[in-house]
């Protein structure tokens, strides 16, 4: 039987599934229904100076839906926590002291001094928590007041921050990146200069989620107005996988841990951010969308997973998508796929014969001697996809592998591997092929 | 010539071959793993769901469809046999249209509920036909615990008791009066809800955590007796099910033609080739529950001809849903209401010929007869006016074992009146004599029964 059990940068929990900082995990009340119901940890929402931030007092969230009102992307204008610091201290010792087996990471955002940081960081440590997130993400509100995303855009303000709380405190310290940057690779690195234990990434990207029309304002709309906010959800989760693959490929980053955030909902979600290399996961969206209790699918679905796999821990499947990731100039250029639809699965809606003509390559038929019938066209396809990607019946058309002769262009495949920098077409070609 | 023209009567091999086939073949079809996943993407994951709250085992409905809706289909079964081992069963003929198919938040919201039943099928179908293997088991036995449990009856009730005892370390007889285990599961259900000799297949899986001994050919009352038992074991279960049928109490009753129809309902289920069993042209059912309409239902797919199910009250009166009155009528059922029996005519060979109804009304809720009076012509009819308990099983016993209206009289944990004596599922007074109350009944027996032995 699989065991989930997990140790991130020195600090255990029953399970990889942490619950990322945000309302979830903004009081007691929360943290313990989400422990009752078995997650492995949380990151306390994160904590400021006092006199505490204000929220507005109208909407502070948004959506974006797909059939069914199924929500698919969501955004948030809130801020960090808006109760009182002692308060919060307080409540986050106690849950300490009765959940001591769950982990308990404090995420903290102050004013980009010394000073300041060092203050926080010994009142943390007064509550027996596991560690501190230092929050360089959110792009709304604070950033505008020279913090969250202010910070975590300037790869000089990462690593003197985290050089400066590794040195006021013992407990381990985890920077959490903002995606709105245009390399993570840069942000990673300054984390890791500065002698961080890991980073945590993706938080929110910017984003203005709609616009109402009769008011003319985007939405979520305070009195007639609207301000950008923090997108998160399924939707980037591409983005969030992308970025964490990006540090974990990294030769300058190499090793360290990786907490993997963005539109985690299901056991699949999770294995995937793991076998890219974080080590944990952390929760939200998917949270506040379906309750604390989606916690039973995950762990069950995992542990299934695993034993199906035969991976008895977590670290034995944790990064092993790692050494498959490349640049596109290496990818085989040899590799040759046609589409297969699967006639006694196909519904015949014909949407993958519509994309494929207008938009594509026109390698799908319609019609067979006289009747509706859908057919792919090796001499036209191109092996790219999209017919997979529109069909709503899974596995009805699958890729299938070709050699020998390509009907498309009537010349052998090459067996052997070859890729863009050795091609006749382009001018920079080398000799050899590096893959 | 028309098969059926030139045979009068009852008659067996009325139809082709092929239509045997197809007229047993399922009620519906199973989910393909398309349609599963649709069907789960509908469920919108409700608090406190209302679909378990209508569930008599409280299955975890959301979270299994969930666990379909991300691949994660032996999981999903998982959690529905946690709650309910005979899950594979009741999602074949647990009446969801009434449970909670009629609870889900989407029958309110638009009309068209989540298909929790054949999600229900599509999940313990795939674990069956993974077999046992596949990694880890589903449930595993604890260590002996040294106690010995009897149990009566390896339907529903019994079995789902000795389950959850066995799995629980505890060693478990059961003695079954009939020669194949299952109960009415085996005996009683639609031929064409349980196809492929699916009721001994769970029976098998059930058997497979270890711990269960059955002993077939031993009733009650007959080679083992209730006394006898209690001093032999440490505790009992009686899951005896209803050995009787109400009679009808007519002229005519015991005329060749006349027929109970739960007895022949048991003989279809072991009929091997249906072509076999004689059927009449002409069939009336007296009756409104689930035995009418499975009667019924089973004489048209075999040839009859005309089938009428004829009840003493309207159809919100009657025990069958409008689901499965509906069922029936598609089927080309004839279903009266709002007339009682008067008597079993009989024709010169001696045989059933016809039976007299009297029109009835409801005045001011007592049932009376108008006095108008209609024959339907008939060479077959079947009793299915309700299922009756045995007591006499119980060696006279009875006094200690309370009675509640005829049947046996248990607390919530499904303690009789006899110490170290649980029952449940039909035997018992106040149920709903559906499949998944009595594996509910066996459950809480057996949870009752652990406590007791676990001191």
């Amino acid at each position: 039987m699989a065991d989930l059990s997990s140790t991130f940068i020195g600090i255990k929990s029953p399970n990889p599934f942490w619950l990322a900082s945000a309302p979830p995990t903004d009081k007691k009340y929360n943290v313990e229904r989400a422990f009752a119901q078995g997650w492995g940890g949380v990151v306390w929402k994160t904590l400021g100076e006092d006199p505490e931030i204000v929220n507005v007092n109208g909407p502070r969230y948004g959506a974006v839906h797909g059939p069914d009102r199924r929500l698919l992307g969501f955004t948030n204008i809130e801020l960090i926590t808006d109760r009182p610091l002692s308060v919060n201290l307080r409540e986050i010792k106690e849950v300490k002291r009765a959940w001591p087996d769950r982990a308990m990471i404090v995420s903290l955002m102050v004013p980009c001094e010394e000073a300041n940081w060092s203050a926080i960081l010994s009142r943390v440590e007064d509550t027996e928590a596991d560690g501190v997130e230092l929050n360089f993400g959110c792009p709304h509100g604070m950033s505008e007041r020279g913090m969250g995303s202010a910070v975590g855009q300037v790869p000089e303000y990462i690593e003197m921050v985290a050089r400066w709380c590794k040195q006021h405190t013992r407990m381990p310290v985890i920077v959490k990146l903002t995606p709105n940057i245009a390399d993570i690779r840069f942000p990673a690195r300054a984390a890791h200069k500065g002698g961080a234990d890991a980073v945590s990434l993706i938080n929110t990207v910017s984003s203005i989620i709609s616009v109402d029309l009769d008011a003319m304002a985007p939405e979520p709309m305070i009195d007639g107005k609207g301000s950008h906010g923090g997108y998160c959800g399924p939707a980037v989760r591409p983005i969030a996988l992308n970025m964490v693959a990006d540090i974990a490929c990294d030769p300058a980053t190499k090793g360290l841990p990786i907490s993997g955030i963005g539109g985690i909902t299901t056991w699949r979600d999770a294995a995937e951010f793991m076998a890219l290399g974080a080590g944990n996961v952390q929760v939200c969206t998917a949270v506040m969308t379906y309750g604390f209790k989606i916690i039973a699918e995950m762990v069950e679905g995992l542990e299934a997973w695993m034993d199906e796999k035969g991976y008895s821990t977590i670290d034995d499947f944790v990064g092993l998508a790692v050494p498959n990731v490349t640049d596109w100039q290496h990818l085989n250029l040899n590799y040759v796929t046609k589409a297969r639809i699967d006639q006694d699965l196909c519904i015949q809606c014909g949407r993958c014969h519509i994309v494929c003509e207008d938009t594509a390559h026109q390698a799908i038929t319609h019609t067979i001697n006289g009747e509706r019938r859908f057919e792919v066209i090796d001499e036209e396809c191109v092996g790219c996809n999209l017919c997979v990607c529109v069909c709503p019946v899974l596995d009805c058309i699958t890729m299938e592998t070709i050699r020998g002769i390509d009907p498309r262009t009537k010349q052998p495949i090459n067996p052997d591997y070859g890729n863009w920098t050795t091609h006749p077409n382009n001018p920079m070609a080398v000799k050899d092929a590096a893959r | 010539m028309d098969k059926q023209n030139s045979r009068p009567g009852i008659a067996a091999g009325q139809l082709a071959p092929e239509a045997y086939v197809e007229n047993f073949s399922e009620l519906h079809p199973p989910l393909s793993r398309h349609e599963a996943f649709v069907e789960a993407d509908r469920c919108y994951f409700c608090f406190d769901a209302p679909c378990t709250t209508a569930c008599p085992t409280s299955i975890d409905i959301a979270l299994f469809i969930r666990q379909i809706a991300t691949d994660n289909v032996k999981g999903a079964a998982g959690t529905i046999l946690g709650q309910n081992i005979m899950g594979g069963m009741c999602a074949r003929v647990c009446p969801v249209e009434t449970l909670c198919e009629q609870a889900c938040v989407r029958q309110a919201g638009e009309g068209k509920p989540v298909k929790i039943g054949l999600l229900q099928r599509h999940a313990t179908d795939y674990l069956m036909a993974s077999g046992p293997t596949g990694g880890r088991p589903l449930f595993e036995r604890a260590a002996p615990s040294g106690k010995h449990v009897a149990i009566i009856g390896a339907g529903p009730a019994g079995l789902a008791c000795a389950h959850w005892l066995a799995m629980r370390g505890h060693d478990i007889t059961i003695f079954e009066a009939r020669e194949k285990p299952g109960g009415l599961n085996e005996y009683g259900i639609a031929a064409y809800k349980t196809l492929d000799n699916f009721a001994q297949r769970e029976v098998e899986f059930i058997l497979s955590i270890g711990g269960i001994a059955i002993e077939y050919g031993k009733a009650l009352g007959r080679a083992v007796d209730l006394a006898g038992l209690r001093a032999s074991h440490d505790a009992v279960f009686l899951g005896l099910g209803l050995a009787g049928v109400n009679a009808l109490g007519l002229e005519g009753e015991n005329l060749a033609g006349s027929t109970d129809a739960v007895g022949w309902i048991a003989v279809l289920r072991q009929t091997a080739d249906l072509a076999d069993l004689p059927v009449g042209r002409r069939v009336v059912v007296i009756g409104g529950g689930m035995t009418a309409i499975d009667a019924a239902v089973q004489s048209k797919l075999l040839g009859a001809r005309e089938v009428t199910i004829v009840y003493r009250r309207g159809p919100e009166q009657m025990k069958a849903s409008g689901y499965e009155q509906d069922v029936a009528r598609t089927r080309g059922v004839t279903i009266r209401h709002w007339a009682r029996p008067v008597r079993l005519i009989e024709n010169d060979a001696g045989h059933l010929c016809g039976v007299e109804f009297e029109h009835t009304r409801n005045d001011n809720g007592i049932l009376v007869g108008t006095g108008e009076t209609f024959v339907l012509a008939a060479d077959m009819a079947f009793k299915a006016i309700g299922q009756t308990f045995d007591p006499a099983t119980l060696n006279g016993s009875g006094e200690a074992m309370k009675l509640e209206g005829g049947r046996i009289a248990v607390d919530e944990e499904r303690r009789t009146g006899l110490a170290r004596v649980w029952a449940g599922g039909d035997c018992i007074a106040g149920g709903k004599d559906l499949t998944v109350t009595a594996v509910e009944d066996g459950k809480v027996a057996a949870e009752s029964i652990h406590r007791a032995l676990s001191p």
